[in-house]
């Protein structure tokens, strides 16, 4: 009894205790909930008036929802069934004034709330949403920042007045592969056009070719500047994607890079992704040409090709061909803001640039009043087709003309586009104010899982547990007794501890993931057996009961470490290389054994101690 | 209760050739029936479409094979999950991008001419390029856990006698789990190889104790062959054994029956496993070393006191 330190009783009491507050919060579930924010230019907040009339058109249709609060102003309407949620949410998708979200909200309670205490996460696996996981285009942002660059070069080199016959991509070679040949006209102007060439972008690998007969200089995309510009795409297009998804007003979203070139995205409560995909992934973006006068459009499409400096374009209104200027004076990337407006004309999308934009587009329409200016919309598409019975992958850019009309005046920073549908007008808005993708994206993964099935596997999960923990603890009971029963206490508070656990580090709860806390439980288990085997054991080789139990405790120790050693192993390497649901599994396990250790060899010495060996006198254990 | 009132004294080393051949026989066979039937993995290796849809009334699987047809999905598979009402469609990989929501739609119109109150459950769409990446992936964790369990091994018993059993144990186990899913055509997915992962991890938890109990067992007696001593030592950690392979086997038992179609993969891996694991503990680790001629100087090369062997990691 002496050499029973009291720190373990208050260690064990302690974390016992904490323990079962921190897992509380799990038990009172969720309720299928809706949020709903105000559209609107600036957000505005959800007040009274906003609260009243969503209750008003939610009653009017005989939905039937439990409560409603406001949090960041943000509107949360919870619903007894998912059912009534799903009835909601058509209600509320027809007013054009809401943006809505299927989320769940848990139904702890405000003092619970208030400590800072909150469920397990769960996974979309168990509440349902769609995970898209989108491939980043490297080599697109690579062929993008070769445009840029010949763009540049051409603009420089006509400023500087070096002539030159042609500027050509060269057939990739090498590593970063994109090279520009810039070939000359006079060898004599080879020095200052590498000069040139060296301040556009003094990365640049640059190589000259005296030839006589086509003197040129070749700038290269060195592997540094590729690597630069695909980590630039990858960081630019997760935030873009983040302000998509802050479009769409999705409730508690997860956007990942994964990977060299992956980006994922989690949307909880999404049952049909494909409004989100639509905006999510698109490529569209808007560029500002000069109309080309000189040259006939009709004898253009008919040769099949734009003369030089000159591009051949369809209009969107009659399908007719259009001539625009190679460059371009903004593009999509250069918009600070973007609106949607419907006005008498039809739909329209008000924008504003950016003062490099701005004051580009102001030199312009200052040197081309009463010329023509075109708005060209741009769209690049992936599209799998059957080619031999084979699926292939194709891409494509969509480039139409939407508007163009006669320069009146001096354009400002701020203007409108015209000549979009309905439908287009707002998403258009919506995309260019979140901002450009930087790269393309694809989409190469994609699951959704129903409220339904969500709820029928929390459902079977925890039938399995509850299956599963009966039966161990019924035989416990009888194959040891007393002692079985400090098992099932050491088990029950090894969950609790497990899901407070859980709760706290913010962990997300997958079904392989309850899968783990069901196998834990078997596992931990294994300990407790460990030791009153030897308990068993020793009583058999005739030890006195207080020395069984103190030896039984020492004696399995080593074997419990060792045992559990390799499985932690095993749930590191799974946690290391796995995703989503798997990655829930790992984490369950691993923290399963710790806390299992712990309740087993610390948690159940405190019970039995207290049980027996406080006692004067132990009389036979009851093992 | 006690299952073994007296500790027994079965034998358990003497008829080891027996078990090789029982163990050879199984890895063989899972050798020879992942090179002729092969394993068939799921969307999360190979790519593909699988949707899976709830109807109002129990599915009648051949209408909703012949709709789908009708409707121009080239091959579609259809089985029926979890309750006679749910039905699982797959698909094969439609490219690198995917479209799964689109095919999930369509497959939800076509099939609401059978009932128009069918309701899109889940569908999952995976380009076959990630699904690679994932095969590869999964097969590097597995070389990955091997590795670092064969060191934790190799270092914790300090000969390679013991070291060789418990390494020879814990590759023996997975492939027999996977053999086990090859012959009987059970799909293998993503759940599934974190079970197999997680047998590995437990592969040594049975081998672990027995191995300690040997080492117990050299150290007490120096007298005994050693394969009395290994006898003993089987035979005395036998009811632990039993009873936690028993609990462990009776709550995934209960997660494979209750946990529905999501856990099958992983329940039944871990069944497998878990059986296996056990058998591998008792007649291959420990045989191995017996046969690779372990004795009590292995244990104790140079004699440290009691004390500092339990102060052993």
């Amino acid at each position: 009894m002496t050499d029973f330190p009291r720190w373990r009783y208050w260690l064990v009491g302690t974390l016992t205790l904490l323990g079962l507050l921190l897992a509380l919060p799990n038990v009172f579930g969720e309720d299928p909930a809706l949020q709903i924010a105000l559209t609107g230019r600036d957000k505005p907040p959800c007040t009274a008036t906003c609260v009243t009339a969503v209750e008003t058109l939610l009653r009017s249709k005989g939905v039937a929802f439990l409560r409603t609060s406001v949090k960041n102003g943000e509107l949360l309407v919870r619903f007894p069934s998912h059912v009534e949620q799903l009835k909601a949410r058509d209600v509320v998708k027809d007013q054009p004034e809401y943006n809505h979200a299927l989320t769940s909200a848990p139904r702890t309670p405000a003092w619970m709330q208030w400590l800072g205490l909150k469920p397990m996460k769960l996974g979309l696996d168990l509440r349902g949403g769609s995970y898209l996981v989108y491939q980043v285009d490297i080599d697109g942002a690579i062929k993008q920042l070769q445009g840029t660059l010949e763009q540049d070069l051409r603009r420089s080199l006509r400023e500087a007045k070096i002539e030159y016959t042609d500027i050509a991509p060269l057939a990739s070679v090498g590593a970063g592969g994109e090279a520009l040949k810039i070939t000359l006209r006079n060898g004599a102007d080879l020095d200052k056009a590498r000069e040139l060439v060296a301040k556009v972008n003094p990365k640049l690998e640059i190589r000259e070719d005296t030839n006589p007969a086509a003197p040129a200089i070749t700038a290269r995309v060195t592997e540094d500047m590729a690597r630069e510009r695909a980590d630039y795409a990858i960081d630019q297009n997760l935030t873009t994607l983040r302000n998509r998804i802050n479009e769409l007003g999705v409730s508690e979203p997860l956007i990942q890079r994964q990977g060299r070139d992956r980006i994922v995205v989690q949307l909880p409560g999404v049952d049909d992704p494909a409004d989100a995909k639509r905006i999510l992934g698109s490529t569209a973006t808007l560029e500002f040409r000069l109309v080309d006068e000189i040259n006939d459009p009709l004898e253009a499409q008919r040769r099949g090709v734009a003369p030089l400096g000159s591009k051949l374009y369809v209009r969107r209104d009659n399908g007719g061909p259009i001539l625009l200027k190679r460059e371009v004076i903004a593009t999509g990337d250069q918009l600070v803001d973007a609106s949607y407006e419907l006005r008498q004309e039809g739909p329209a999308v008000n924008v504003k640039l950016d003062s490099r934009g701005g004051r580009r587009m102001a030199e312009t329409t200052r040197a081309n009043l009463g010329h023509r200016m075109a708005v060209v919309y741009v769209e690049k598409l992936r599209e799998t087709k059957m080619v031999d019975g084979k699926p292939v992958d194709v891409d494509r850019t969509k480039e139409d003309v939407i508007s163009d009309a006669t320069i009146q005046g001096l354009f400002s920073n701020n203007f409108q586009i015209t000549g979009l549908s309905q439908t287009e007008a707002p998403e258009l808005a919506k995309l260019l104010r979140a901002g450009a993708l930087a790269a393309p994206l694809y989409l190469v993964e994609e699951r959704t899982i129903g409220p339904s099935l969500g709820e029928d596997n929390i459902r079977r999960g925890v039938d399995a547990m509850i299956y599963g923990m009966l039966t161990i603890f019924t035989f416990m009971a009888i194959y040891y007794r007393v002692f079985g029963w400090v098992a099932n206490l050491v088990l029950l508070s090894n969950v609790v501890l497990l899901t407070a656990l859980l709760s706290v580090i913010n962990a997300v709860l997958t079904l392989p993931g309850i899968g783990g806390i069901v196998l834990t439980v078997g596992m931990a288990v294994d300990a407790n057996i460990l030791i009153y085997e030897r308990i068993r054991e020793e009583v058999r080789n005739g030890v006195s009961p207080r020395a069984a139990i103190d030896k039984g405790f020492e004696r399995a120790f080593t074997a419990i470490a060792d045992s559990n050693v390799t499985t932690l192993i095993a749930g590191v390497v799974l946690w290391a290389f796995g995703s989503g649901p798997v990655r829930g599994f790992a984490v369950v396990l691993t923290l399963g054994i710790l806390t299992s250790l712990f309740t087993a060899i610390i948690g159940s010495r405190v019970v039995i101690h207290l049980i027996y060996t406080r006692r004067r006198d132990i009389g036979r254990l009851s093992i | 209760m006690e299952f073994f009132k007296k500790v027994p004294t079965l034998h358990f080393m003497r008829p080891r050739r027996r078990w090789y051949t029982v163990s050879a026989t199984l890895v063989l066979a899972t050798v020879v029936s992942l090179v002729w039937r092969g394993l068939h993995l799921s969307i999360d290796f190979t790519g593909g479409v699988e949707v899976e849809v709830g109807f109002s009334q129990p599915a009648n699987l051949d209408a909703v094979r012949q709709t789908l047809i009708a409707h121009g999905f080239s091959d579609p598979q259809v089985q029926i999950v979890d309750t006679v009402r749910d039905v699982l469609v797959r698909l094969p990989p439609q490219g690198e991008t995917v479209t799964g929501a689109e095919v999930g739609n369509r497959i939800k119109a076509a099939l609401s001419a059978i009932d128009p109150a069918v309701q899109l459950r889940r569908a999952d769409s995976v380009g076959s390029q990630v699904g690679r990446e994932l095969a590869n992936n999964g097969a590097l964790a597995l070389l990955f856990t091997f590795l670092l369990i064969g060191l934790y091994v190799s270092v914790r018993f300090h000969t390679y006698r013991l070291g060789v059993g418990a390494t020879v144990a814990a590759m023996h186990n997975p492939i027999v789990v996977v053999g086990f899913f090859s012959v009987t055509g059970l799909t293998f997915d993503l759940p599934a190889l974190a079970a197999v992962l997680a047998v590995i991890g437990h592969s040594l938890n049975d081998t672990v104790v027995v191995f300690d109990r040997i080492r117990e067992n050299f150290e007490k007696s120096r007298r005994a062959t050693p394969m009395d001593l290994i006898d003993a030592a089987i035979n005395q950690t036998l009811s632990r054994t039993v009873i936690t392979s028993g609990a462990t086997f009776v709550v995934v038992l209960m997660l494979f029956l209750f946990g529905g179609e999501a856990l099958r993969g992983f329940s039944v891996a871990l069944l497998v496993g878990i059986v296996v694991v056990t058998y591998s503990s008792i007649y291959v680790a420990s045989a191995l070393a017996l046969d690779l001629g372990l004795t009590g100087n292995d244990l104790f090369p140079v004699r440290k006191s009691a004390d500092e062997l339990d102060r052993m990691p």
